[in-house]
């Protein structure tokens, strides 16, 4: 499914296979714990280069703050990340993070085109004026996911959906090489869904690598590459064909999919 | 008298006070709404109240140096000192007990507060601060503003006013979506710290002239008076600076017009006006457009459900459906439906008919969803979609659209 390794520019004019030799991200012995329970508990990821991966798991498992923690956004009790073989913090400019819907106050006194330009932050600084160049790209992140009609609207004015796109047009104007998105389809409408699949598929073919937090188990054969299955432990990693699994989703799942269930998602895979 | 004020001609200590005010109302206003935009409004009511053992602290120490004890630089060194002790334990106490930040600002605020005055108490008996004249600090005084005091709000002002200008990109990136604003480059801790530090300098800038206990006022109400009017967090800085320097000087210039006026109550009694007029009036967001606009919606509502009765033959019950209907014409005085009535509703009922045919289509059903009774079948179908529609209908059945 990602045959031809597509070319993705470097600073250095490198070859690509040098710089994706690395994994762009890797998760090691990483464990985080609200309180004395962790919520995850020491867990290794490999993200496969220029693939998408979902990391699944039932509610609860400590899919969220697997990402939360990569990114540094929670602080891990034990266990580290590296993004293309490096520490995390060097690294901040290559990722692009697309938060859960849920996060904000969406009647935050922003406009979608202010959003967008938001992931052009660590180009503009502090003090850089906001240039017809920096609207043309910010526009045309909008426009990759449907809404520079939007451009002008109050945050609050959105649908569901398309508060969801806005988010991904703010990570595309960061033009990073890891995109890690968490619930990117949670309670959107299907036009957007469709939407952000298209965008992610692009993101893949362009040689970037996707990681995202998916619930909706049905779509995952479709949708990614990869697979990592997670109950605060992890479960098992792999390709959708190897890993996702019925004694997998079993296992990550307990008692909580009825057999016939995941014979239905399994074998819908094939 | 009010006008001589307004324009600056009742001496020079009014001037001095007016402008002195509307400068550290514009500085207020700005840096405030940073505060209110992260929803940490209340933050700045412990740093204000934790000023206060620091000023009587910073006497005592000047007193016991052989100094005055009053000298202004030395008492706001002070109070700043024990503001930034007072924001460290509510930044302790959230991040490492189970408080929530509300609790804690509370505790400190009231613990601060408590042990300023005992303080302040402590010195009111001593022999050298019989006239200290510290409990000024706690309501603001503009009685005998010297000159020196007025270019020190002035300087104070400008440079907190350039520094929350300078950071408000972090600042409003990390208010909007820290989780995001850590990955993207900015760090969320640095950020709100030194969101808090630019209160922290206004706050103490402000001690003087408005007082510990409302300097609160003039961070936060220029903040949420300009919300009503914008929809963008830069033109909010940006208004709120200008509302609080209006409030700053119209509030100075009003008690300069009576000598038993305190500057500082009145400063925060125009910043409240001012949030009243908009809190009312203004568009979008103010409650009166809100409520014609809930009105006006309601009446939609009410006029297209009675219709859609009439049409179907069934009596409509409520009244204030039948008035509406009357006062459009659709109804007679006595509630019998007339031609315009008859003609209104049967182009309602056709659309009825045409949102079911979609909703039935096997092509066109997703197109459904976006029917919430209102919408108007025109703004979702094309006119190729709606002919397909009316040929499977049987068309406009006489009626003219």
């Amino acid at each position: 499914m990602k045959d031809a390794m597509p070319q993705l520019a470097t600073d250095e004019g490198r070859p690509v296979a040098d710089t994706l030799a690395q994994s762009p991200l890797a998760i090691r012995g990483m464990t985080v714990s609200y309180g004395e329970e962790p919520a995850i508990f020491s867990i290794d990821l490999t993200a496969e280069p220029g693939a998408m991966t979902a990391i699944i798991g039932p509610n609860g498992a400590g899919k969220s703050t697997l990402l939360k923690a990569a990114l540094g956004i929670v602080r891990p009790l034990s266990g580290r990340a590296t993004v293309f073989g490096k520490p995390l913090a060097k690294q901040r400019a290559r990722i692009a993070y697309v938060p859960q819907r849920a996060s904000v106050d969406w009647d935050f006194p922003t406009t979608v085109m202010d959003v967008a330009l938001m992931g052009l932050s660590r180009e503009l600084g502090l003090l850089r004026p906001v240039r017809a160049r920096h609207v043309t790209r910010a526009l045309a992140c909008l426009d990759r996911v449907g809404m520079a009609d939007f451009a002008d609207r109050q945050i609050g004015q959105l649908s569901g959906g398309q508060q969801q796109r806005v988010f991904l047009a703010r990570a595309l104007a960061q033009d990073a090489e890891l995109y890690l998105l968490d619930e990117p389809f949670a309670g959107v409408d299907a036009a957007t869904e469709r939407a952000i699949i298209v965008v992610l598929k692009e993101l893949r073919a362009e040689g970037r690598t996707v990681v995202a937090v998916h619930h909706d188990l049905s779509t995952v054969a479709q949708y990614f590459d990869n697979v990592f299955l997670i109950n605060r432990r992890k479960i098992a990693e792999g390709s959708v064909e190897t890993a996702f699994t019925a004694a997998n989703l079993q296992e990550a799942y307990g008692g909580r999919l009825a057999t016939g269930q995941i014979d239905q998602l399994v074998l819908g895979t094939v | 008298m009010l006008r001589d004020a307004l324009l600056l001609q009742m001496g020079y200590n009014a001037t001095l006070v007016a402008l002195g005010a509307a400068s550290l109302g514009v500085a207020a206003g700005a840096t405030g709404t940073f505060l209110f935009l992260r929803k940490r409004s209340l933050v700045s009511d412990a740093i204000s109240h934790a000023t206060l053992p620091g000023i009587g602290l910073a006497f005592l120490v000047m007193v016991a140096l052989g100094g005055d004890g009053r000298w202004l630089p030395g008492l706001l060194a002070g109070s700043a000192l024990s503001a930034l002790a007072g924001l460290l334990c509510v930044t302790w106490l959230t991040r490492h007990t189970r408080l929530a930040e509300d609790a804690a600002i509370g505790a400190v605020l009231s613990v601060f507060f408590g042990a300023g005055i005992v303080i302040l108490t402590v010195i009111q008996t001593l022999s050298s601060g019989r006239q200290a004249g510290l409990e000024t600090f706690l309501l603001g005084s503009t009685a005998g503003m010297l000159f020196s005091d007025a270019l020190t709000l002035a300087i104070g002002g400008t440079l907190v006013l350039a520094l929350a200008l300078l950071l408000r990109r972090p600042m409003i990136q990390v208010a909007f979506d820290p989780g995001y604003a850590e990955t993207a480059g900015t760090s969320v801790s640095r950020t709100d710290f030194l969101t808090m530090a630019l209160v922290m300098a206004i706050t103490v800038v402000g001690l003087k002239i408005v007082g510990l206990i409302m300097i609160v006022a003039l961070l936060i109400i220029p903040a949420v008076t300009a919300r009503f009017w914008t929809n963008r967090a830069e033109y909010v800085v940006a208004l709120a600076g200008l509302f609080g320097g209006l409030a700053g000087y119209l509030g100075a210039a009003i008690s300069a017009t009576a000598p038993a006026l305190p500057t500082g109550p009145i400063i925060v009694l125009i910043g409240f006006a001012l949030f009243v007029v908009s809190l009312l009036v203004a568009p979008g967001r103010g409650v009166l457009a809100a409520a014609l606009r809930y009105r006006r919606f309601q009446r939609r509502v009410h006029l297209r459900q009675g219709l859609i009765s009439l049409a179907q033959g069934q009596p409509v019950y409520e009244r204030l459906t039948r008035r509406l209907l009357r006062r459009e014409g659709f109804l007679r005085a006595d509630n019998v439906i007339t031609d315009a009535g008859r003609a209104r509703a049967a182009k309602i009922l056709r659309d009825e008919t045409r949102w079911q045919a979609v909703r039935r289509s096997d092509s066109l059903a997703p197109l459904a969803m976006q029917d919430n009774g209102m919408t108007d079948i025109a703004s979702v179908l094309t006119a190729d979609q709606l002919a397909e529609i009316d040929r499977r209908i049987g068309g406009p059945k006489g009626v003219t659209p």
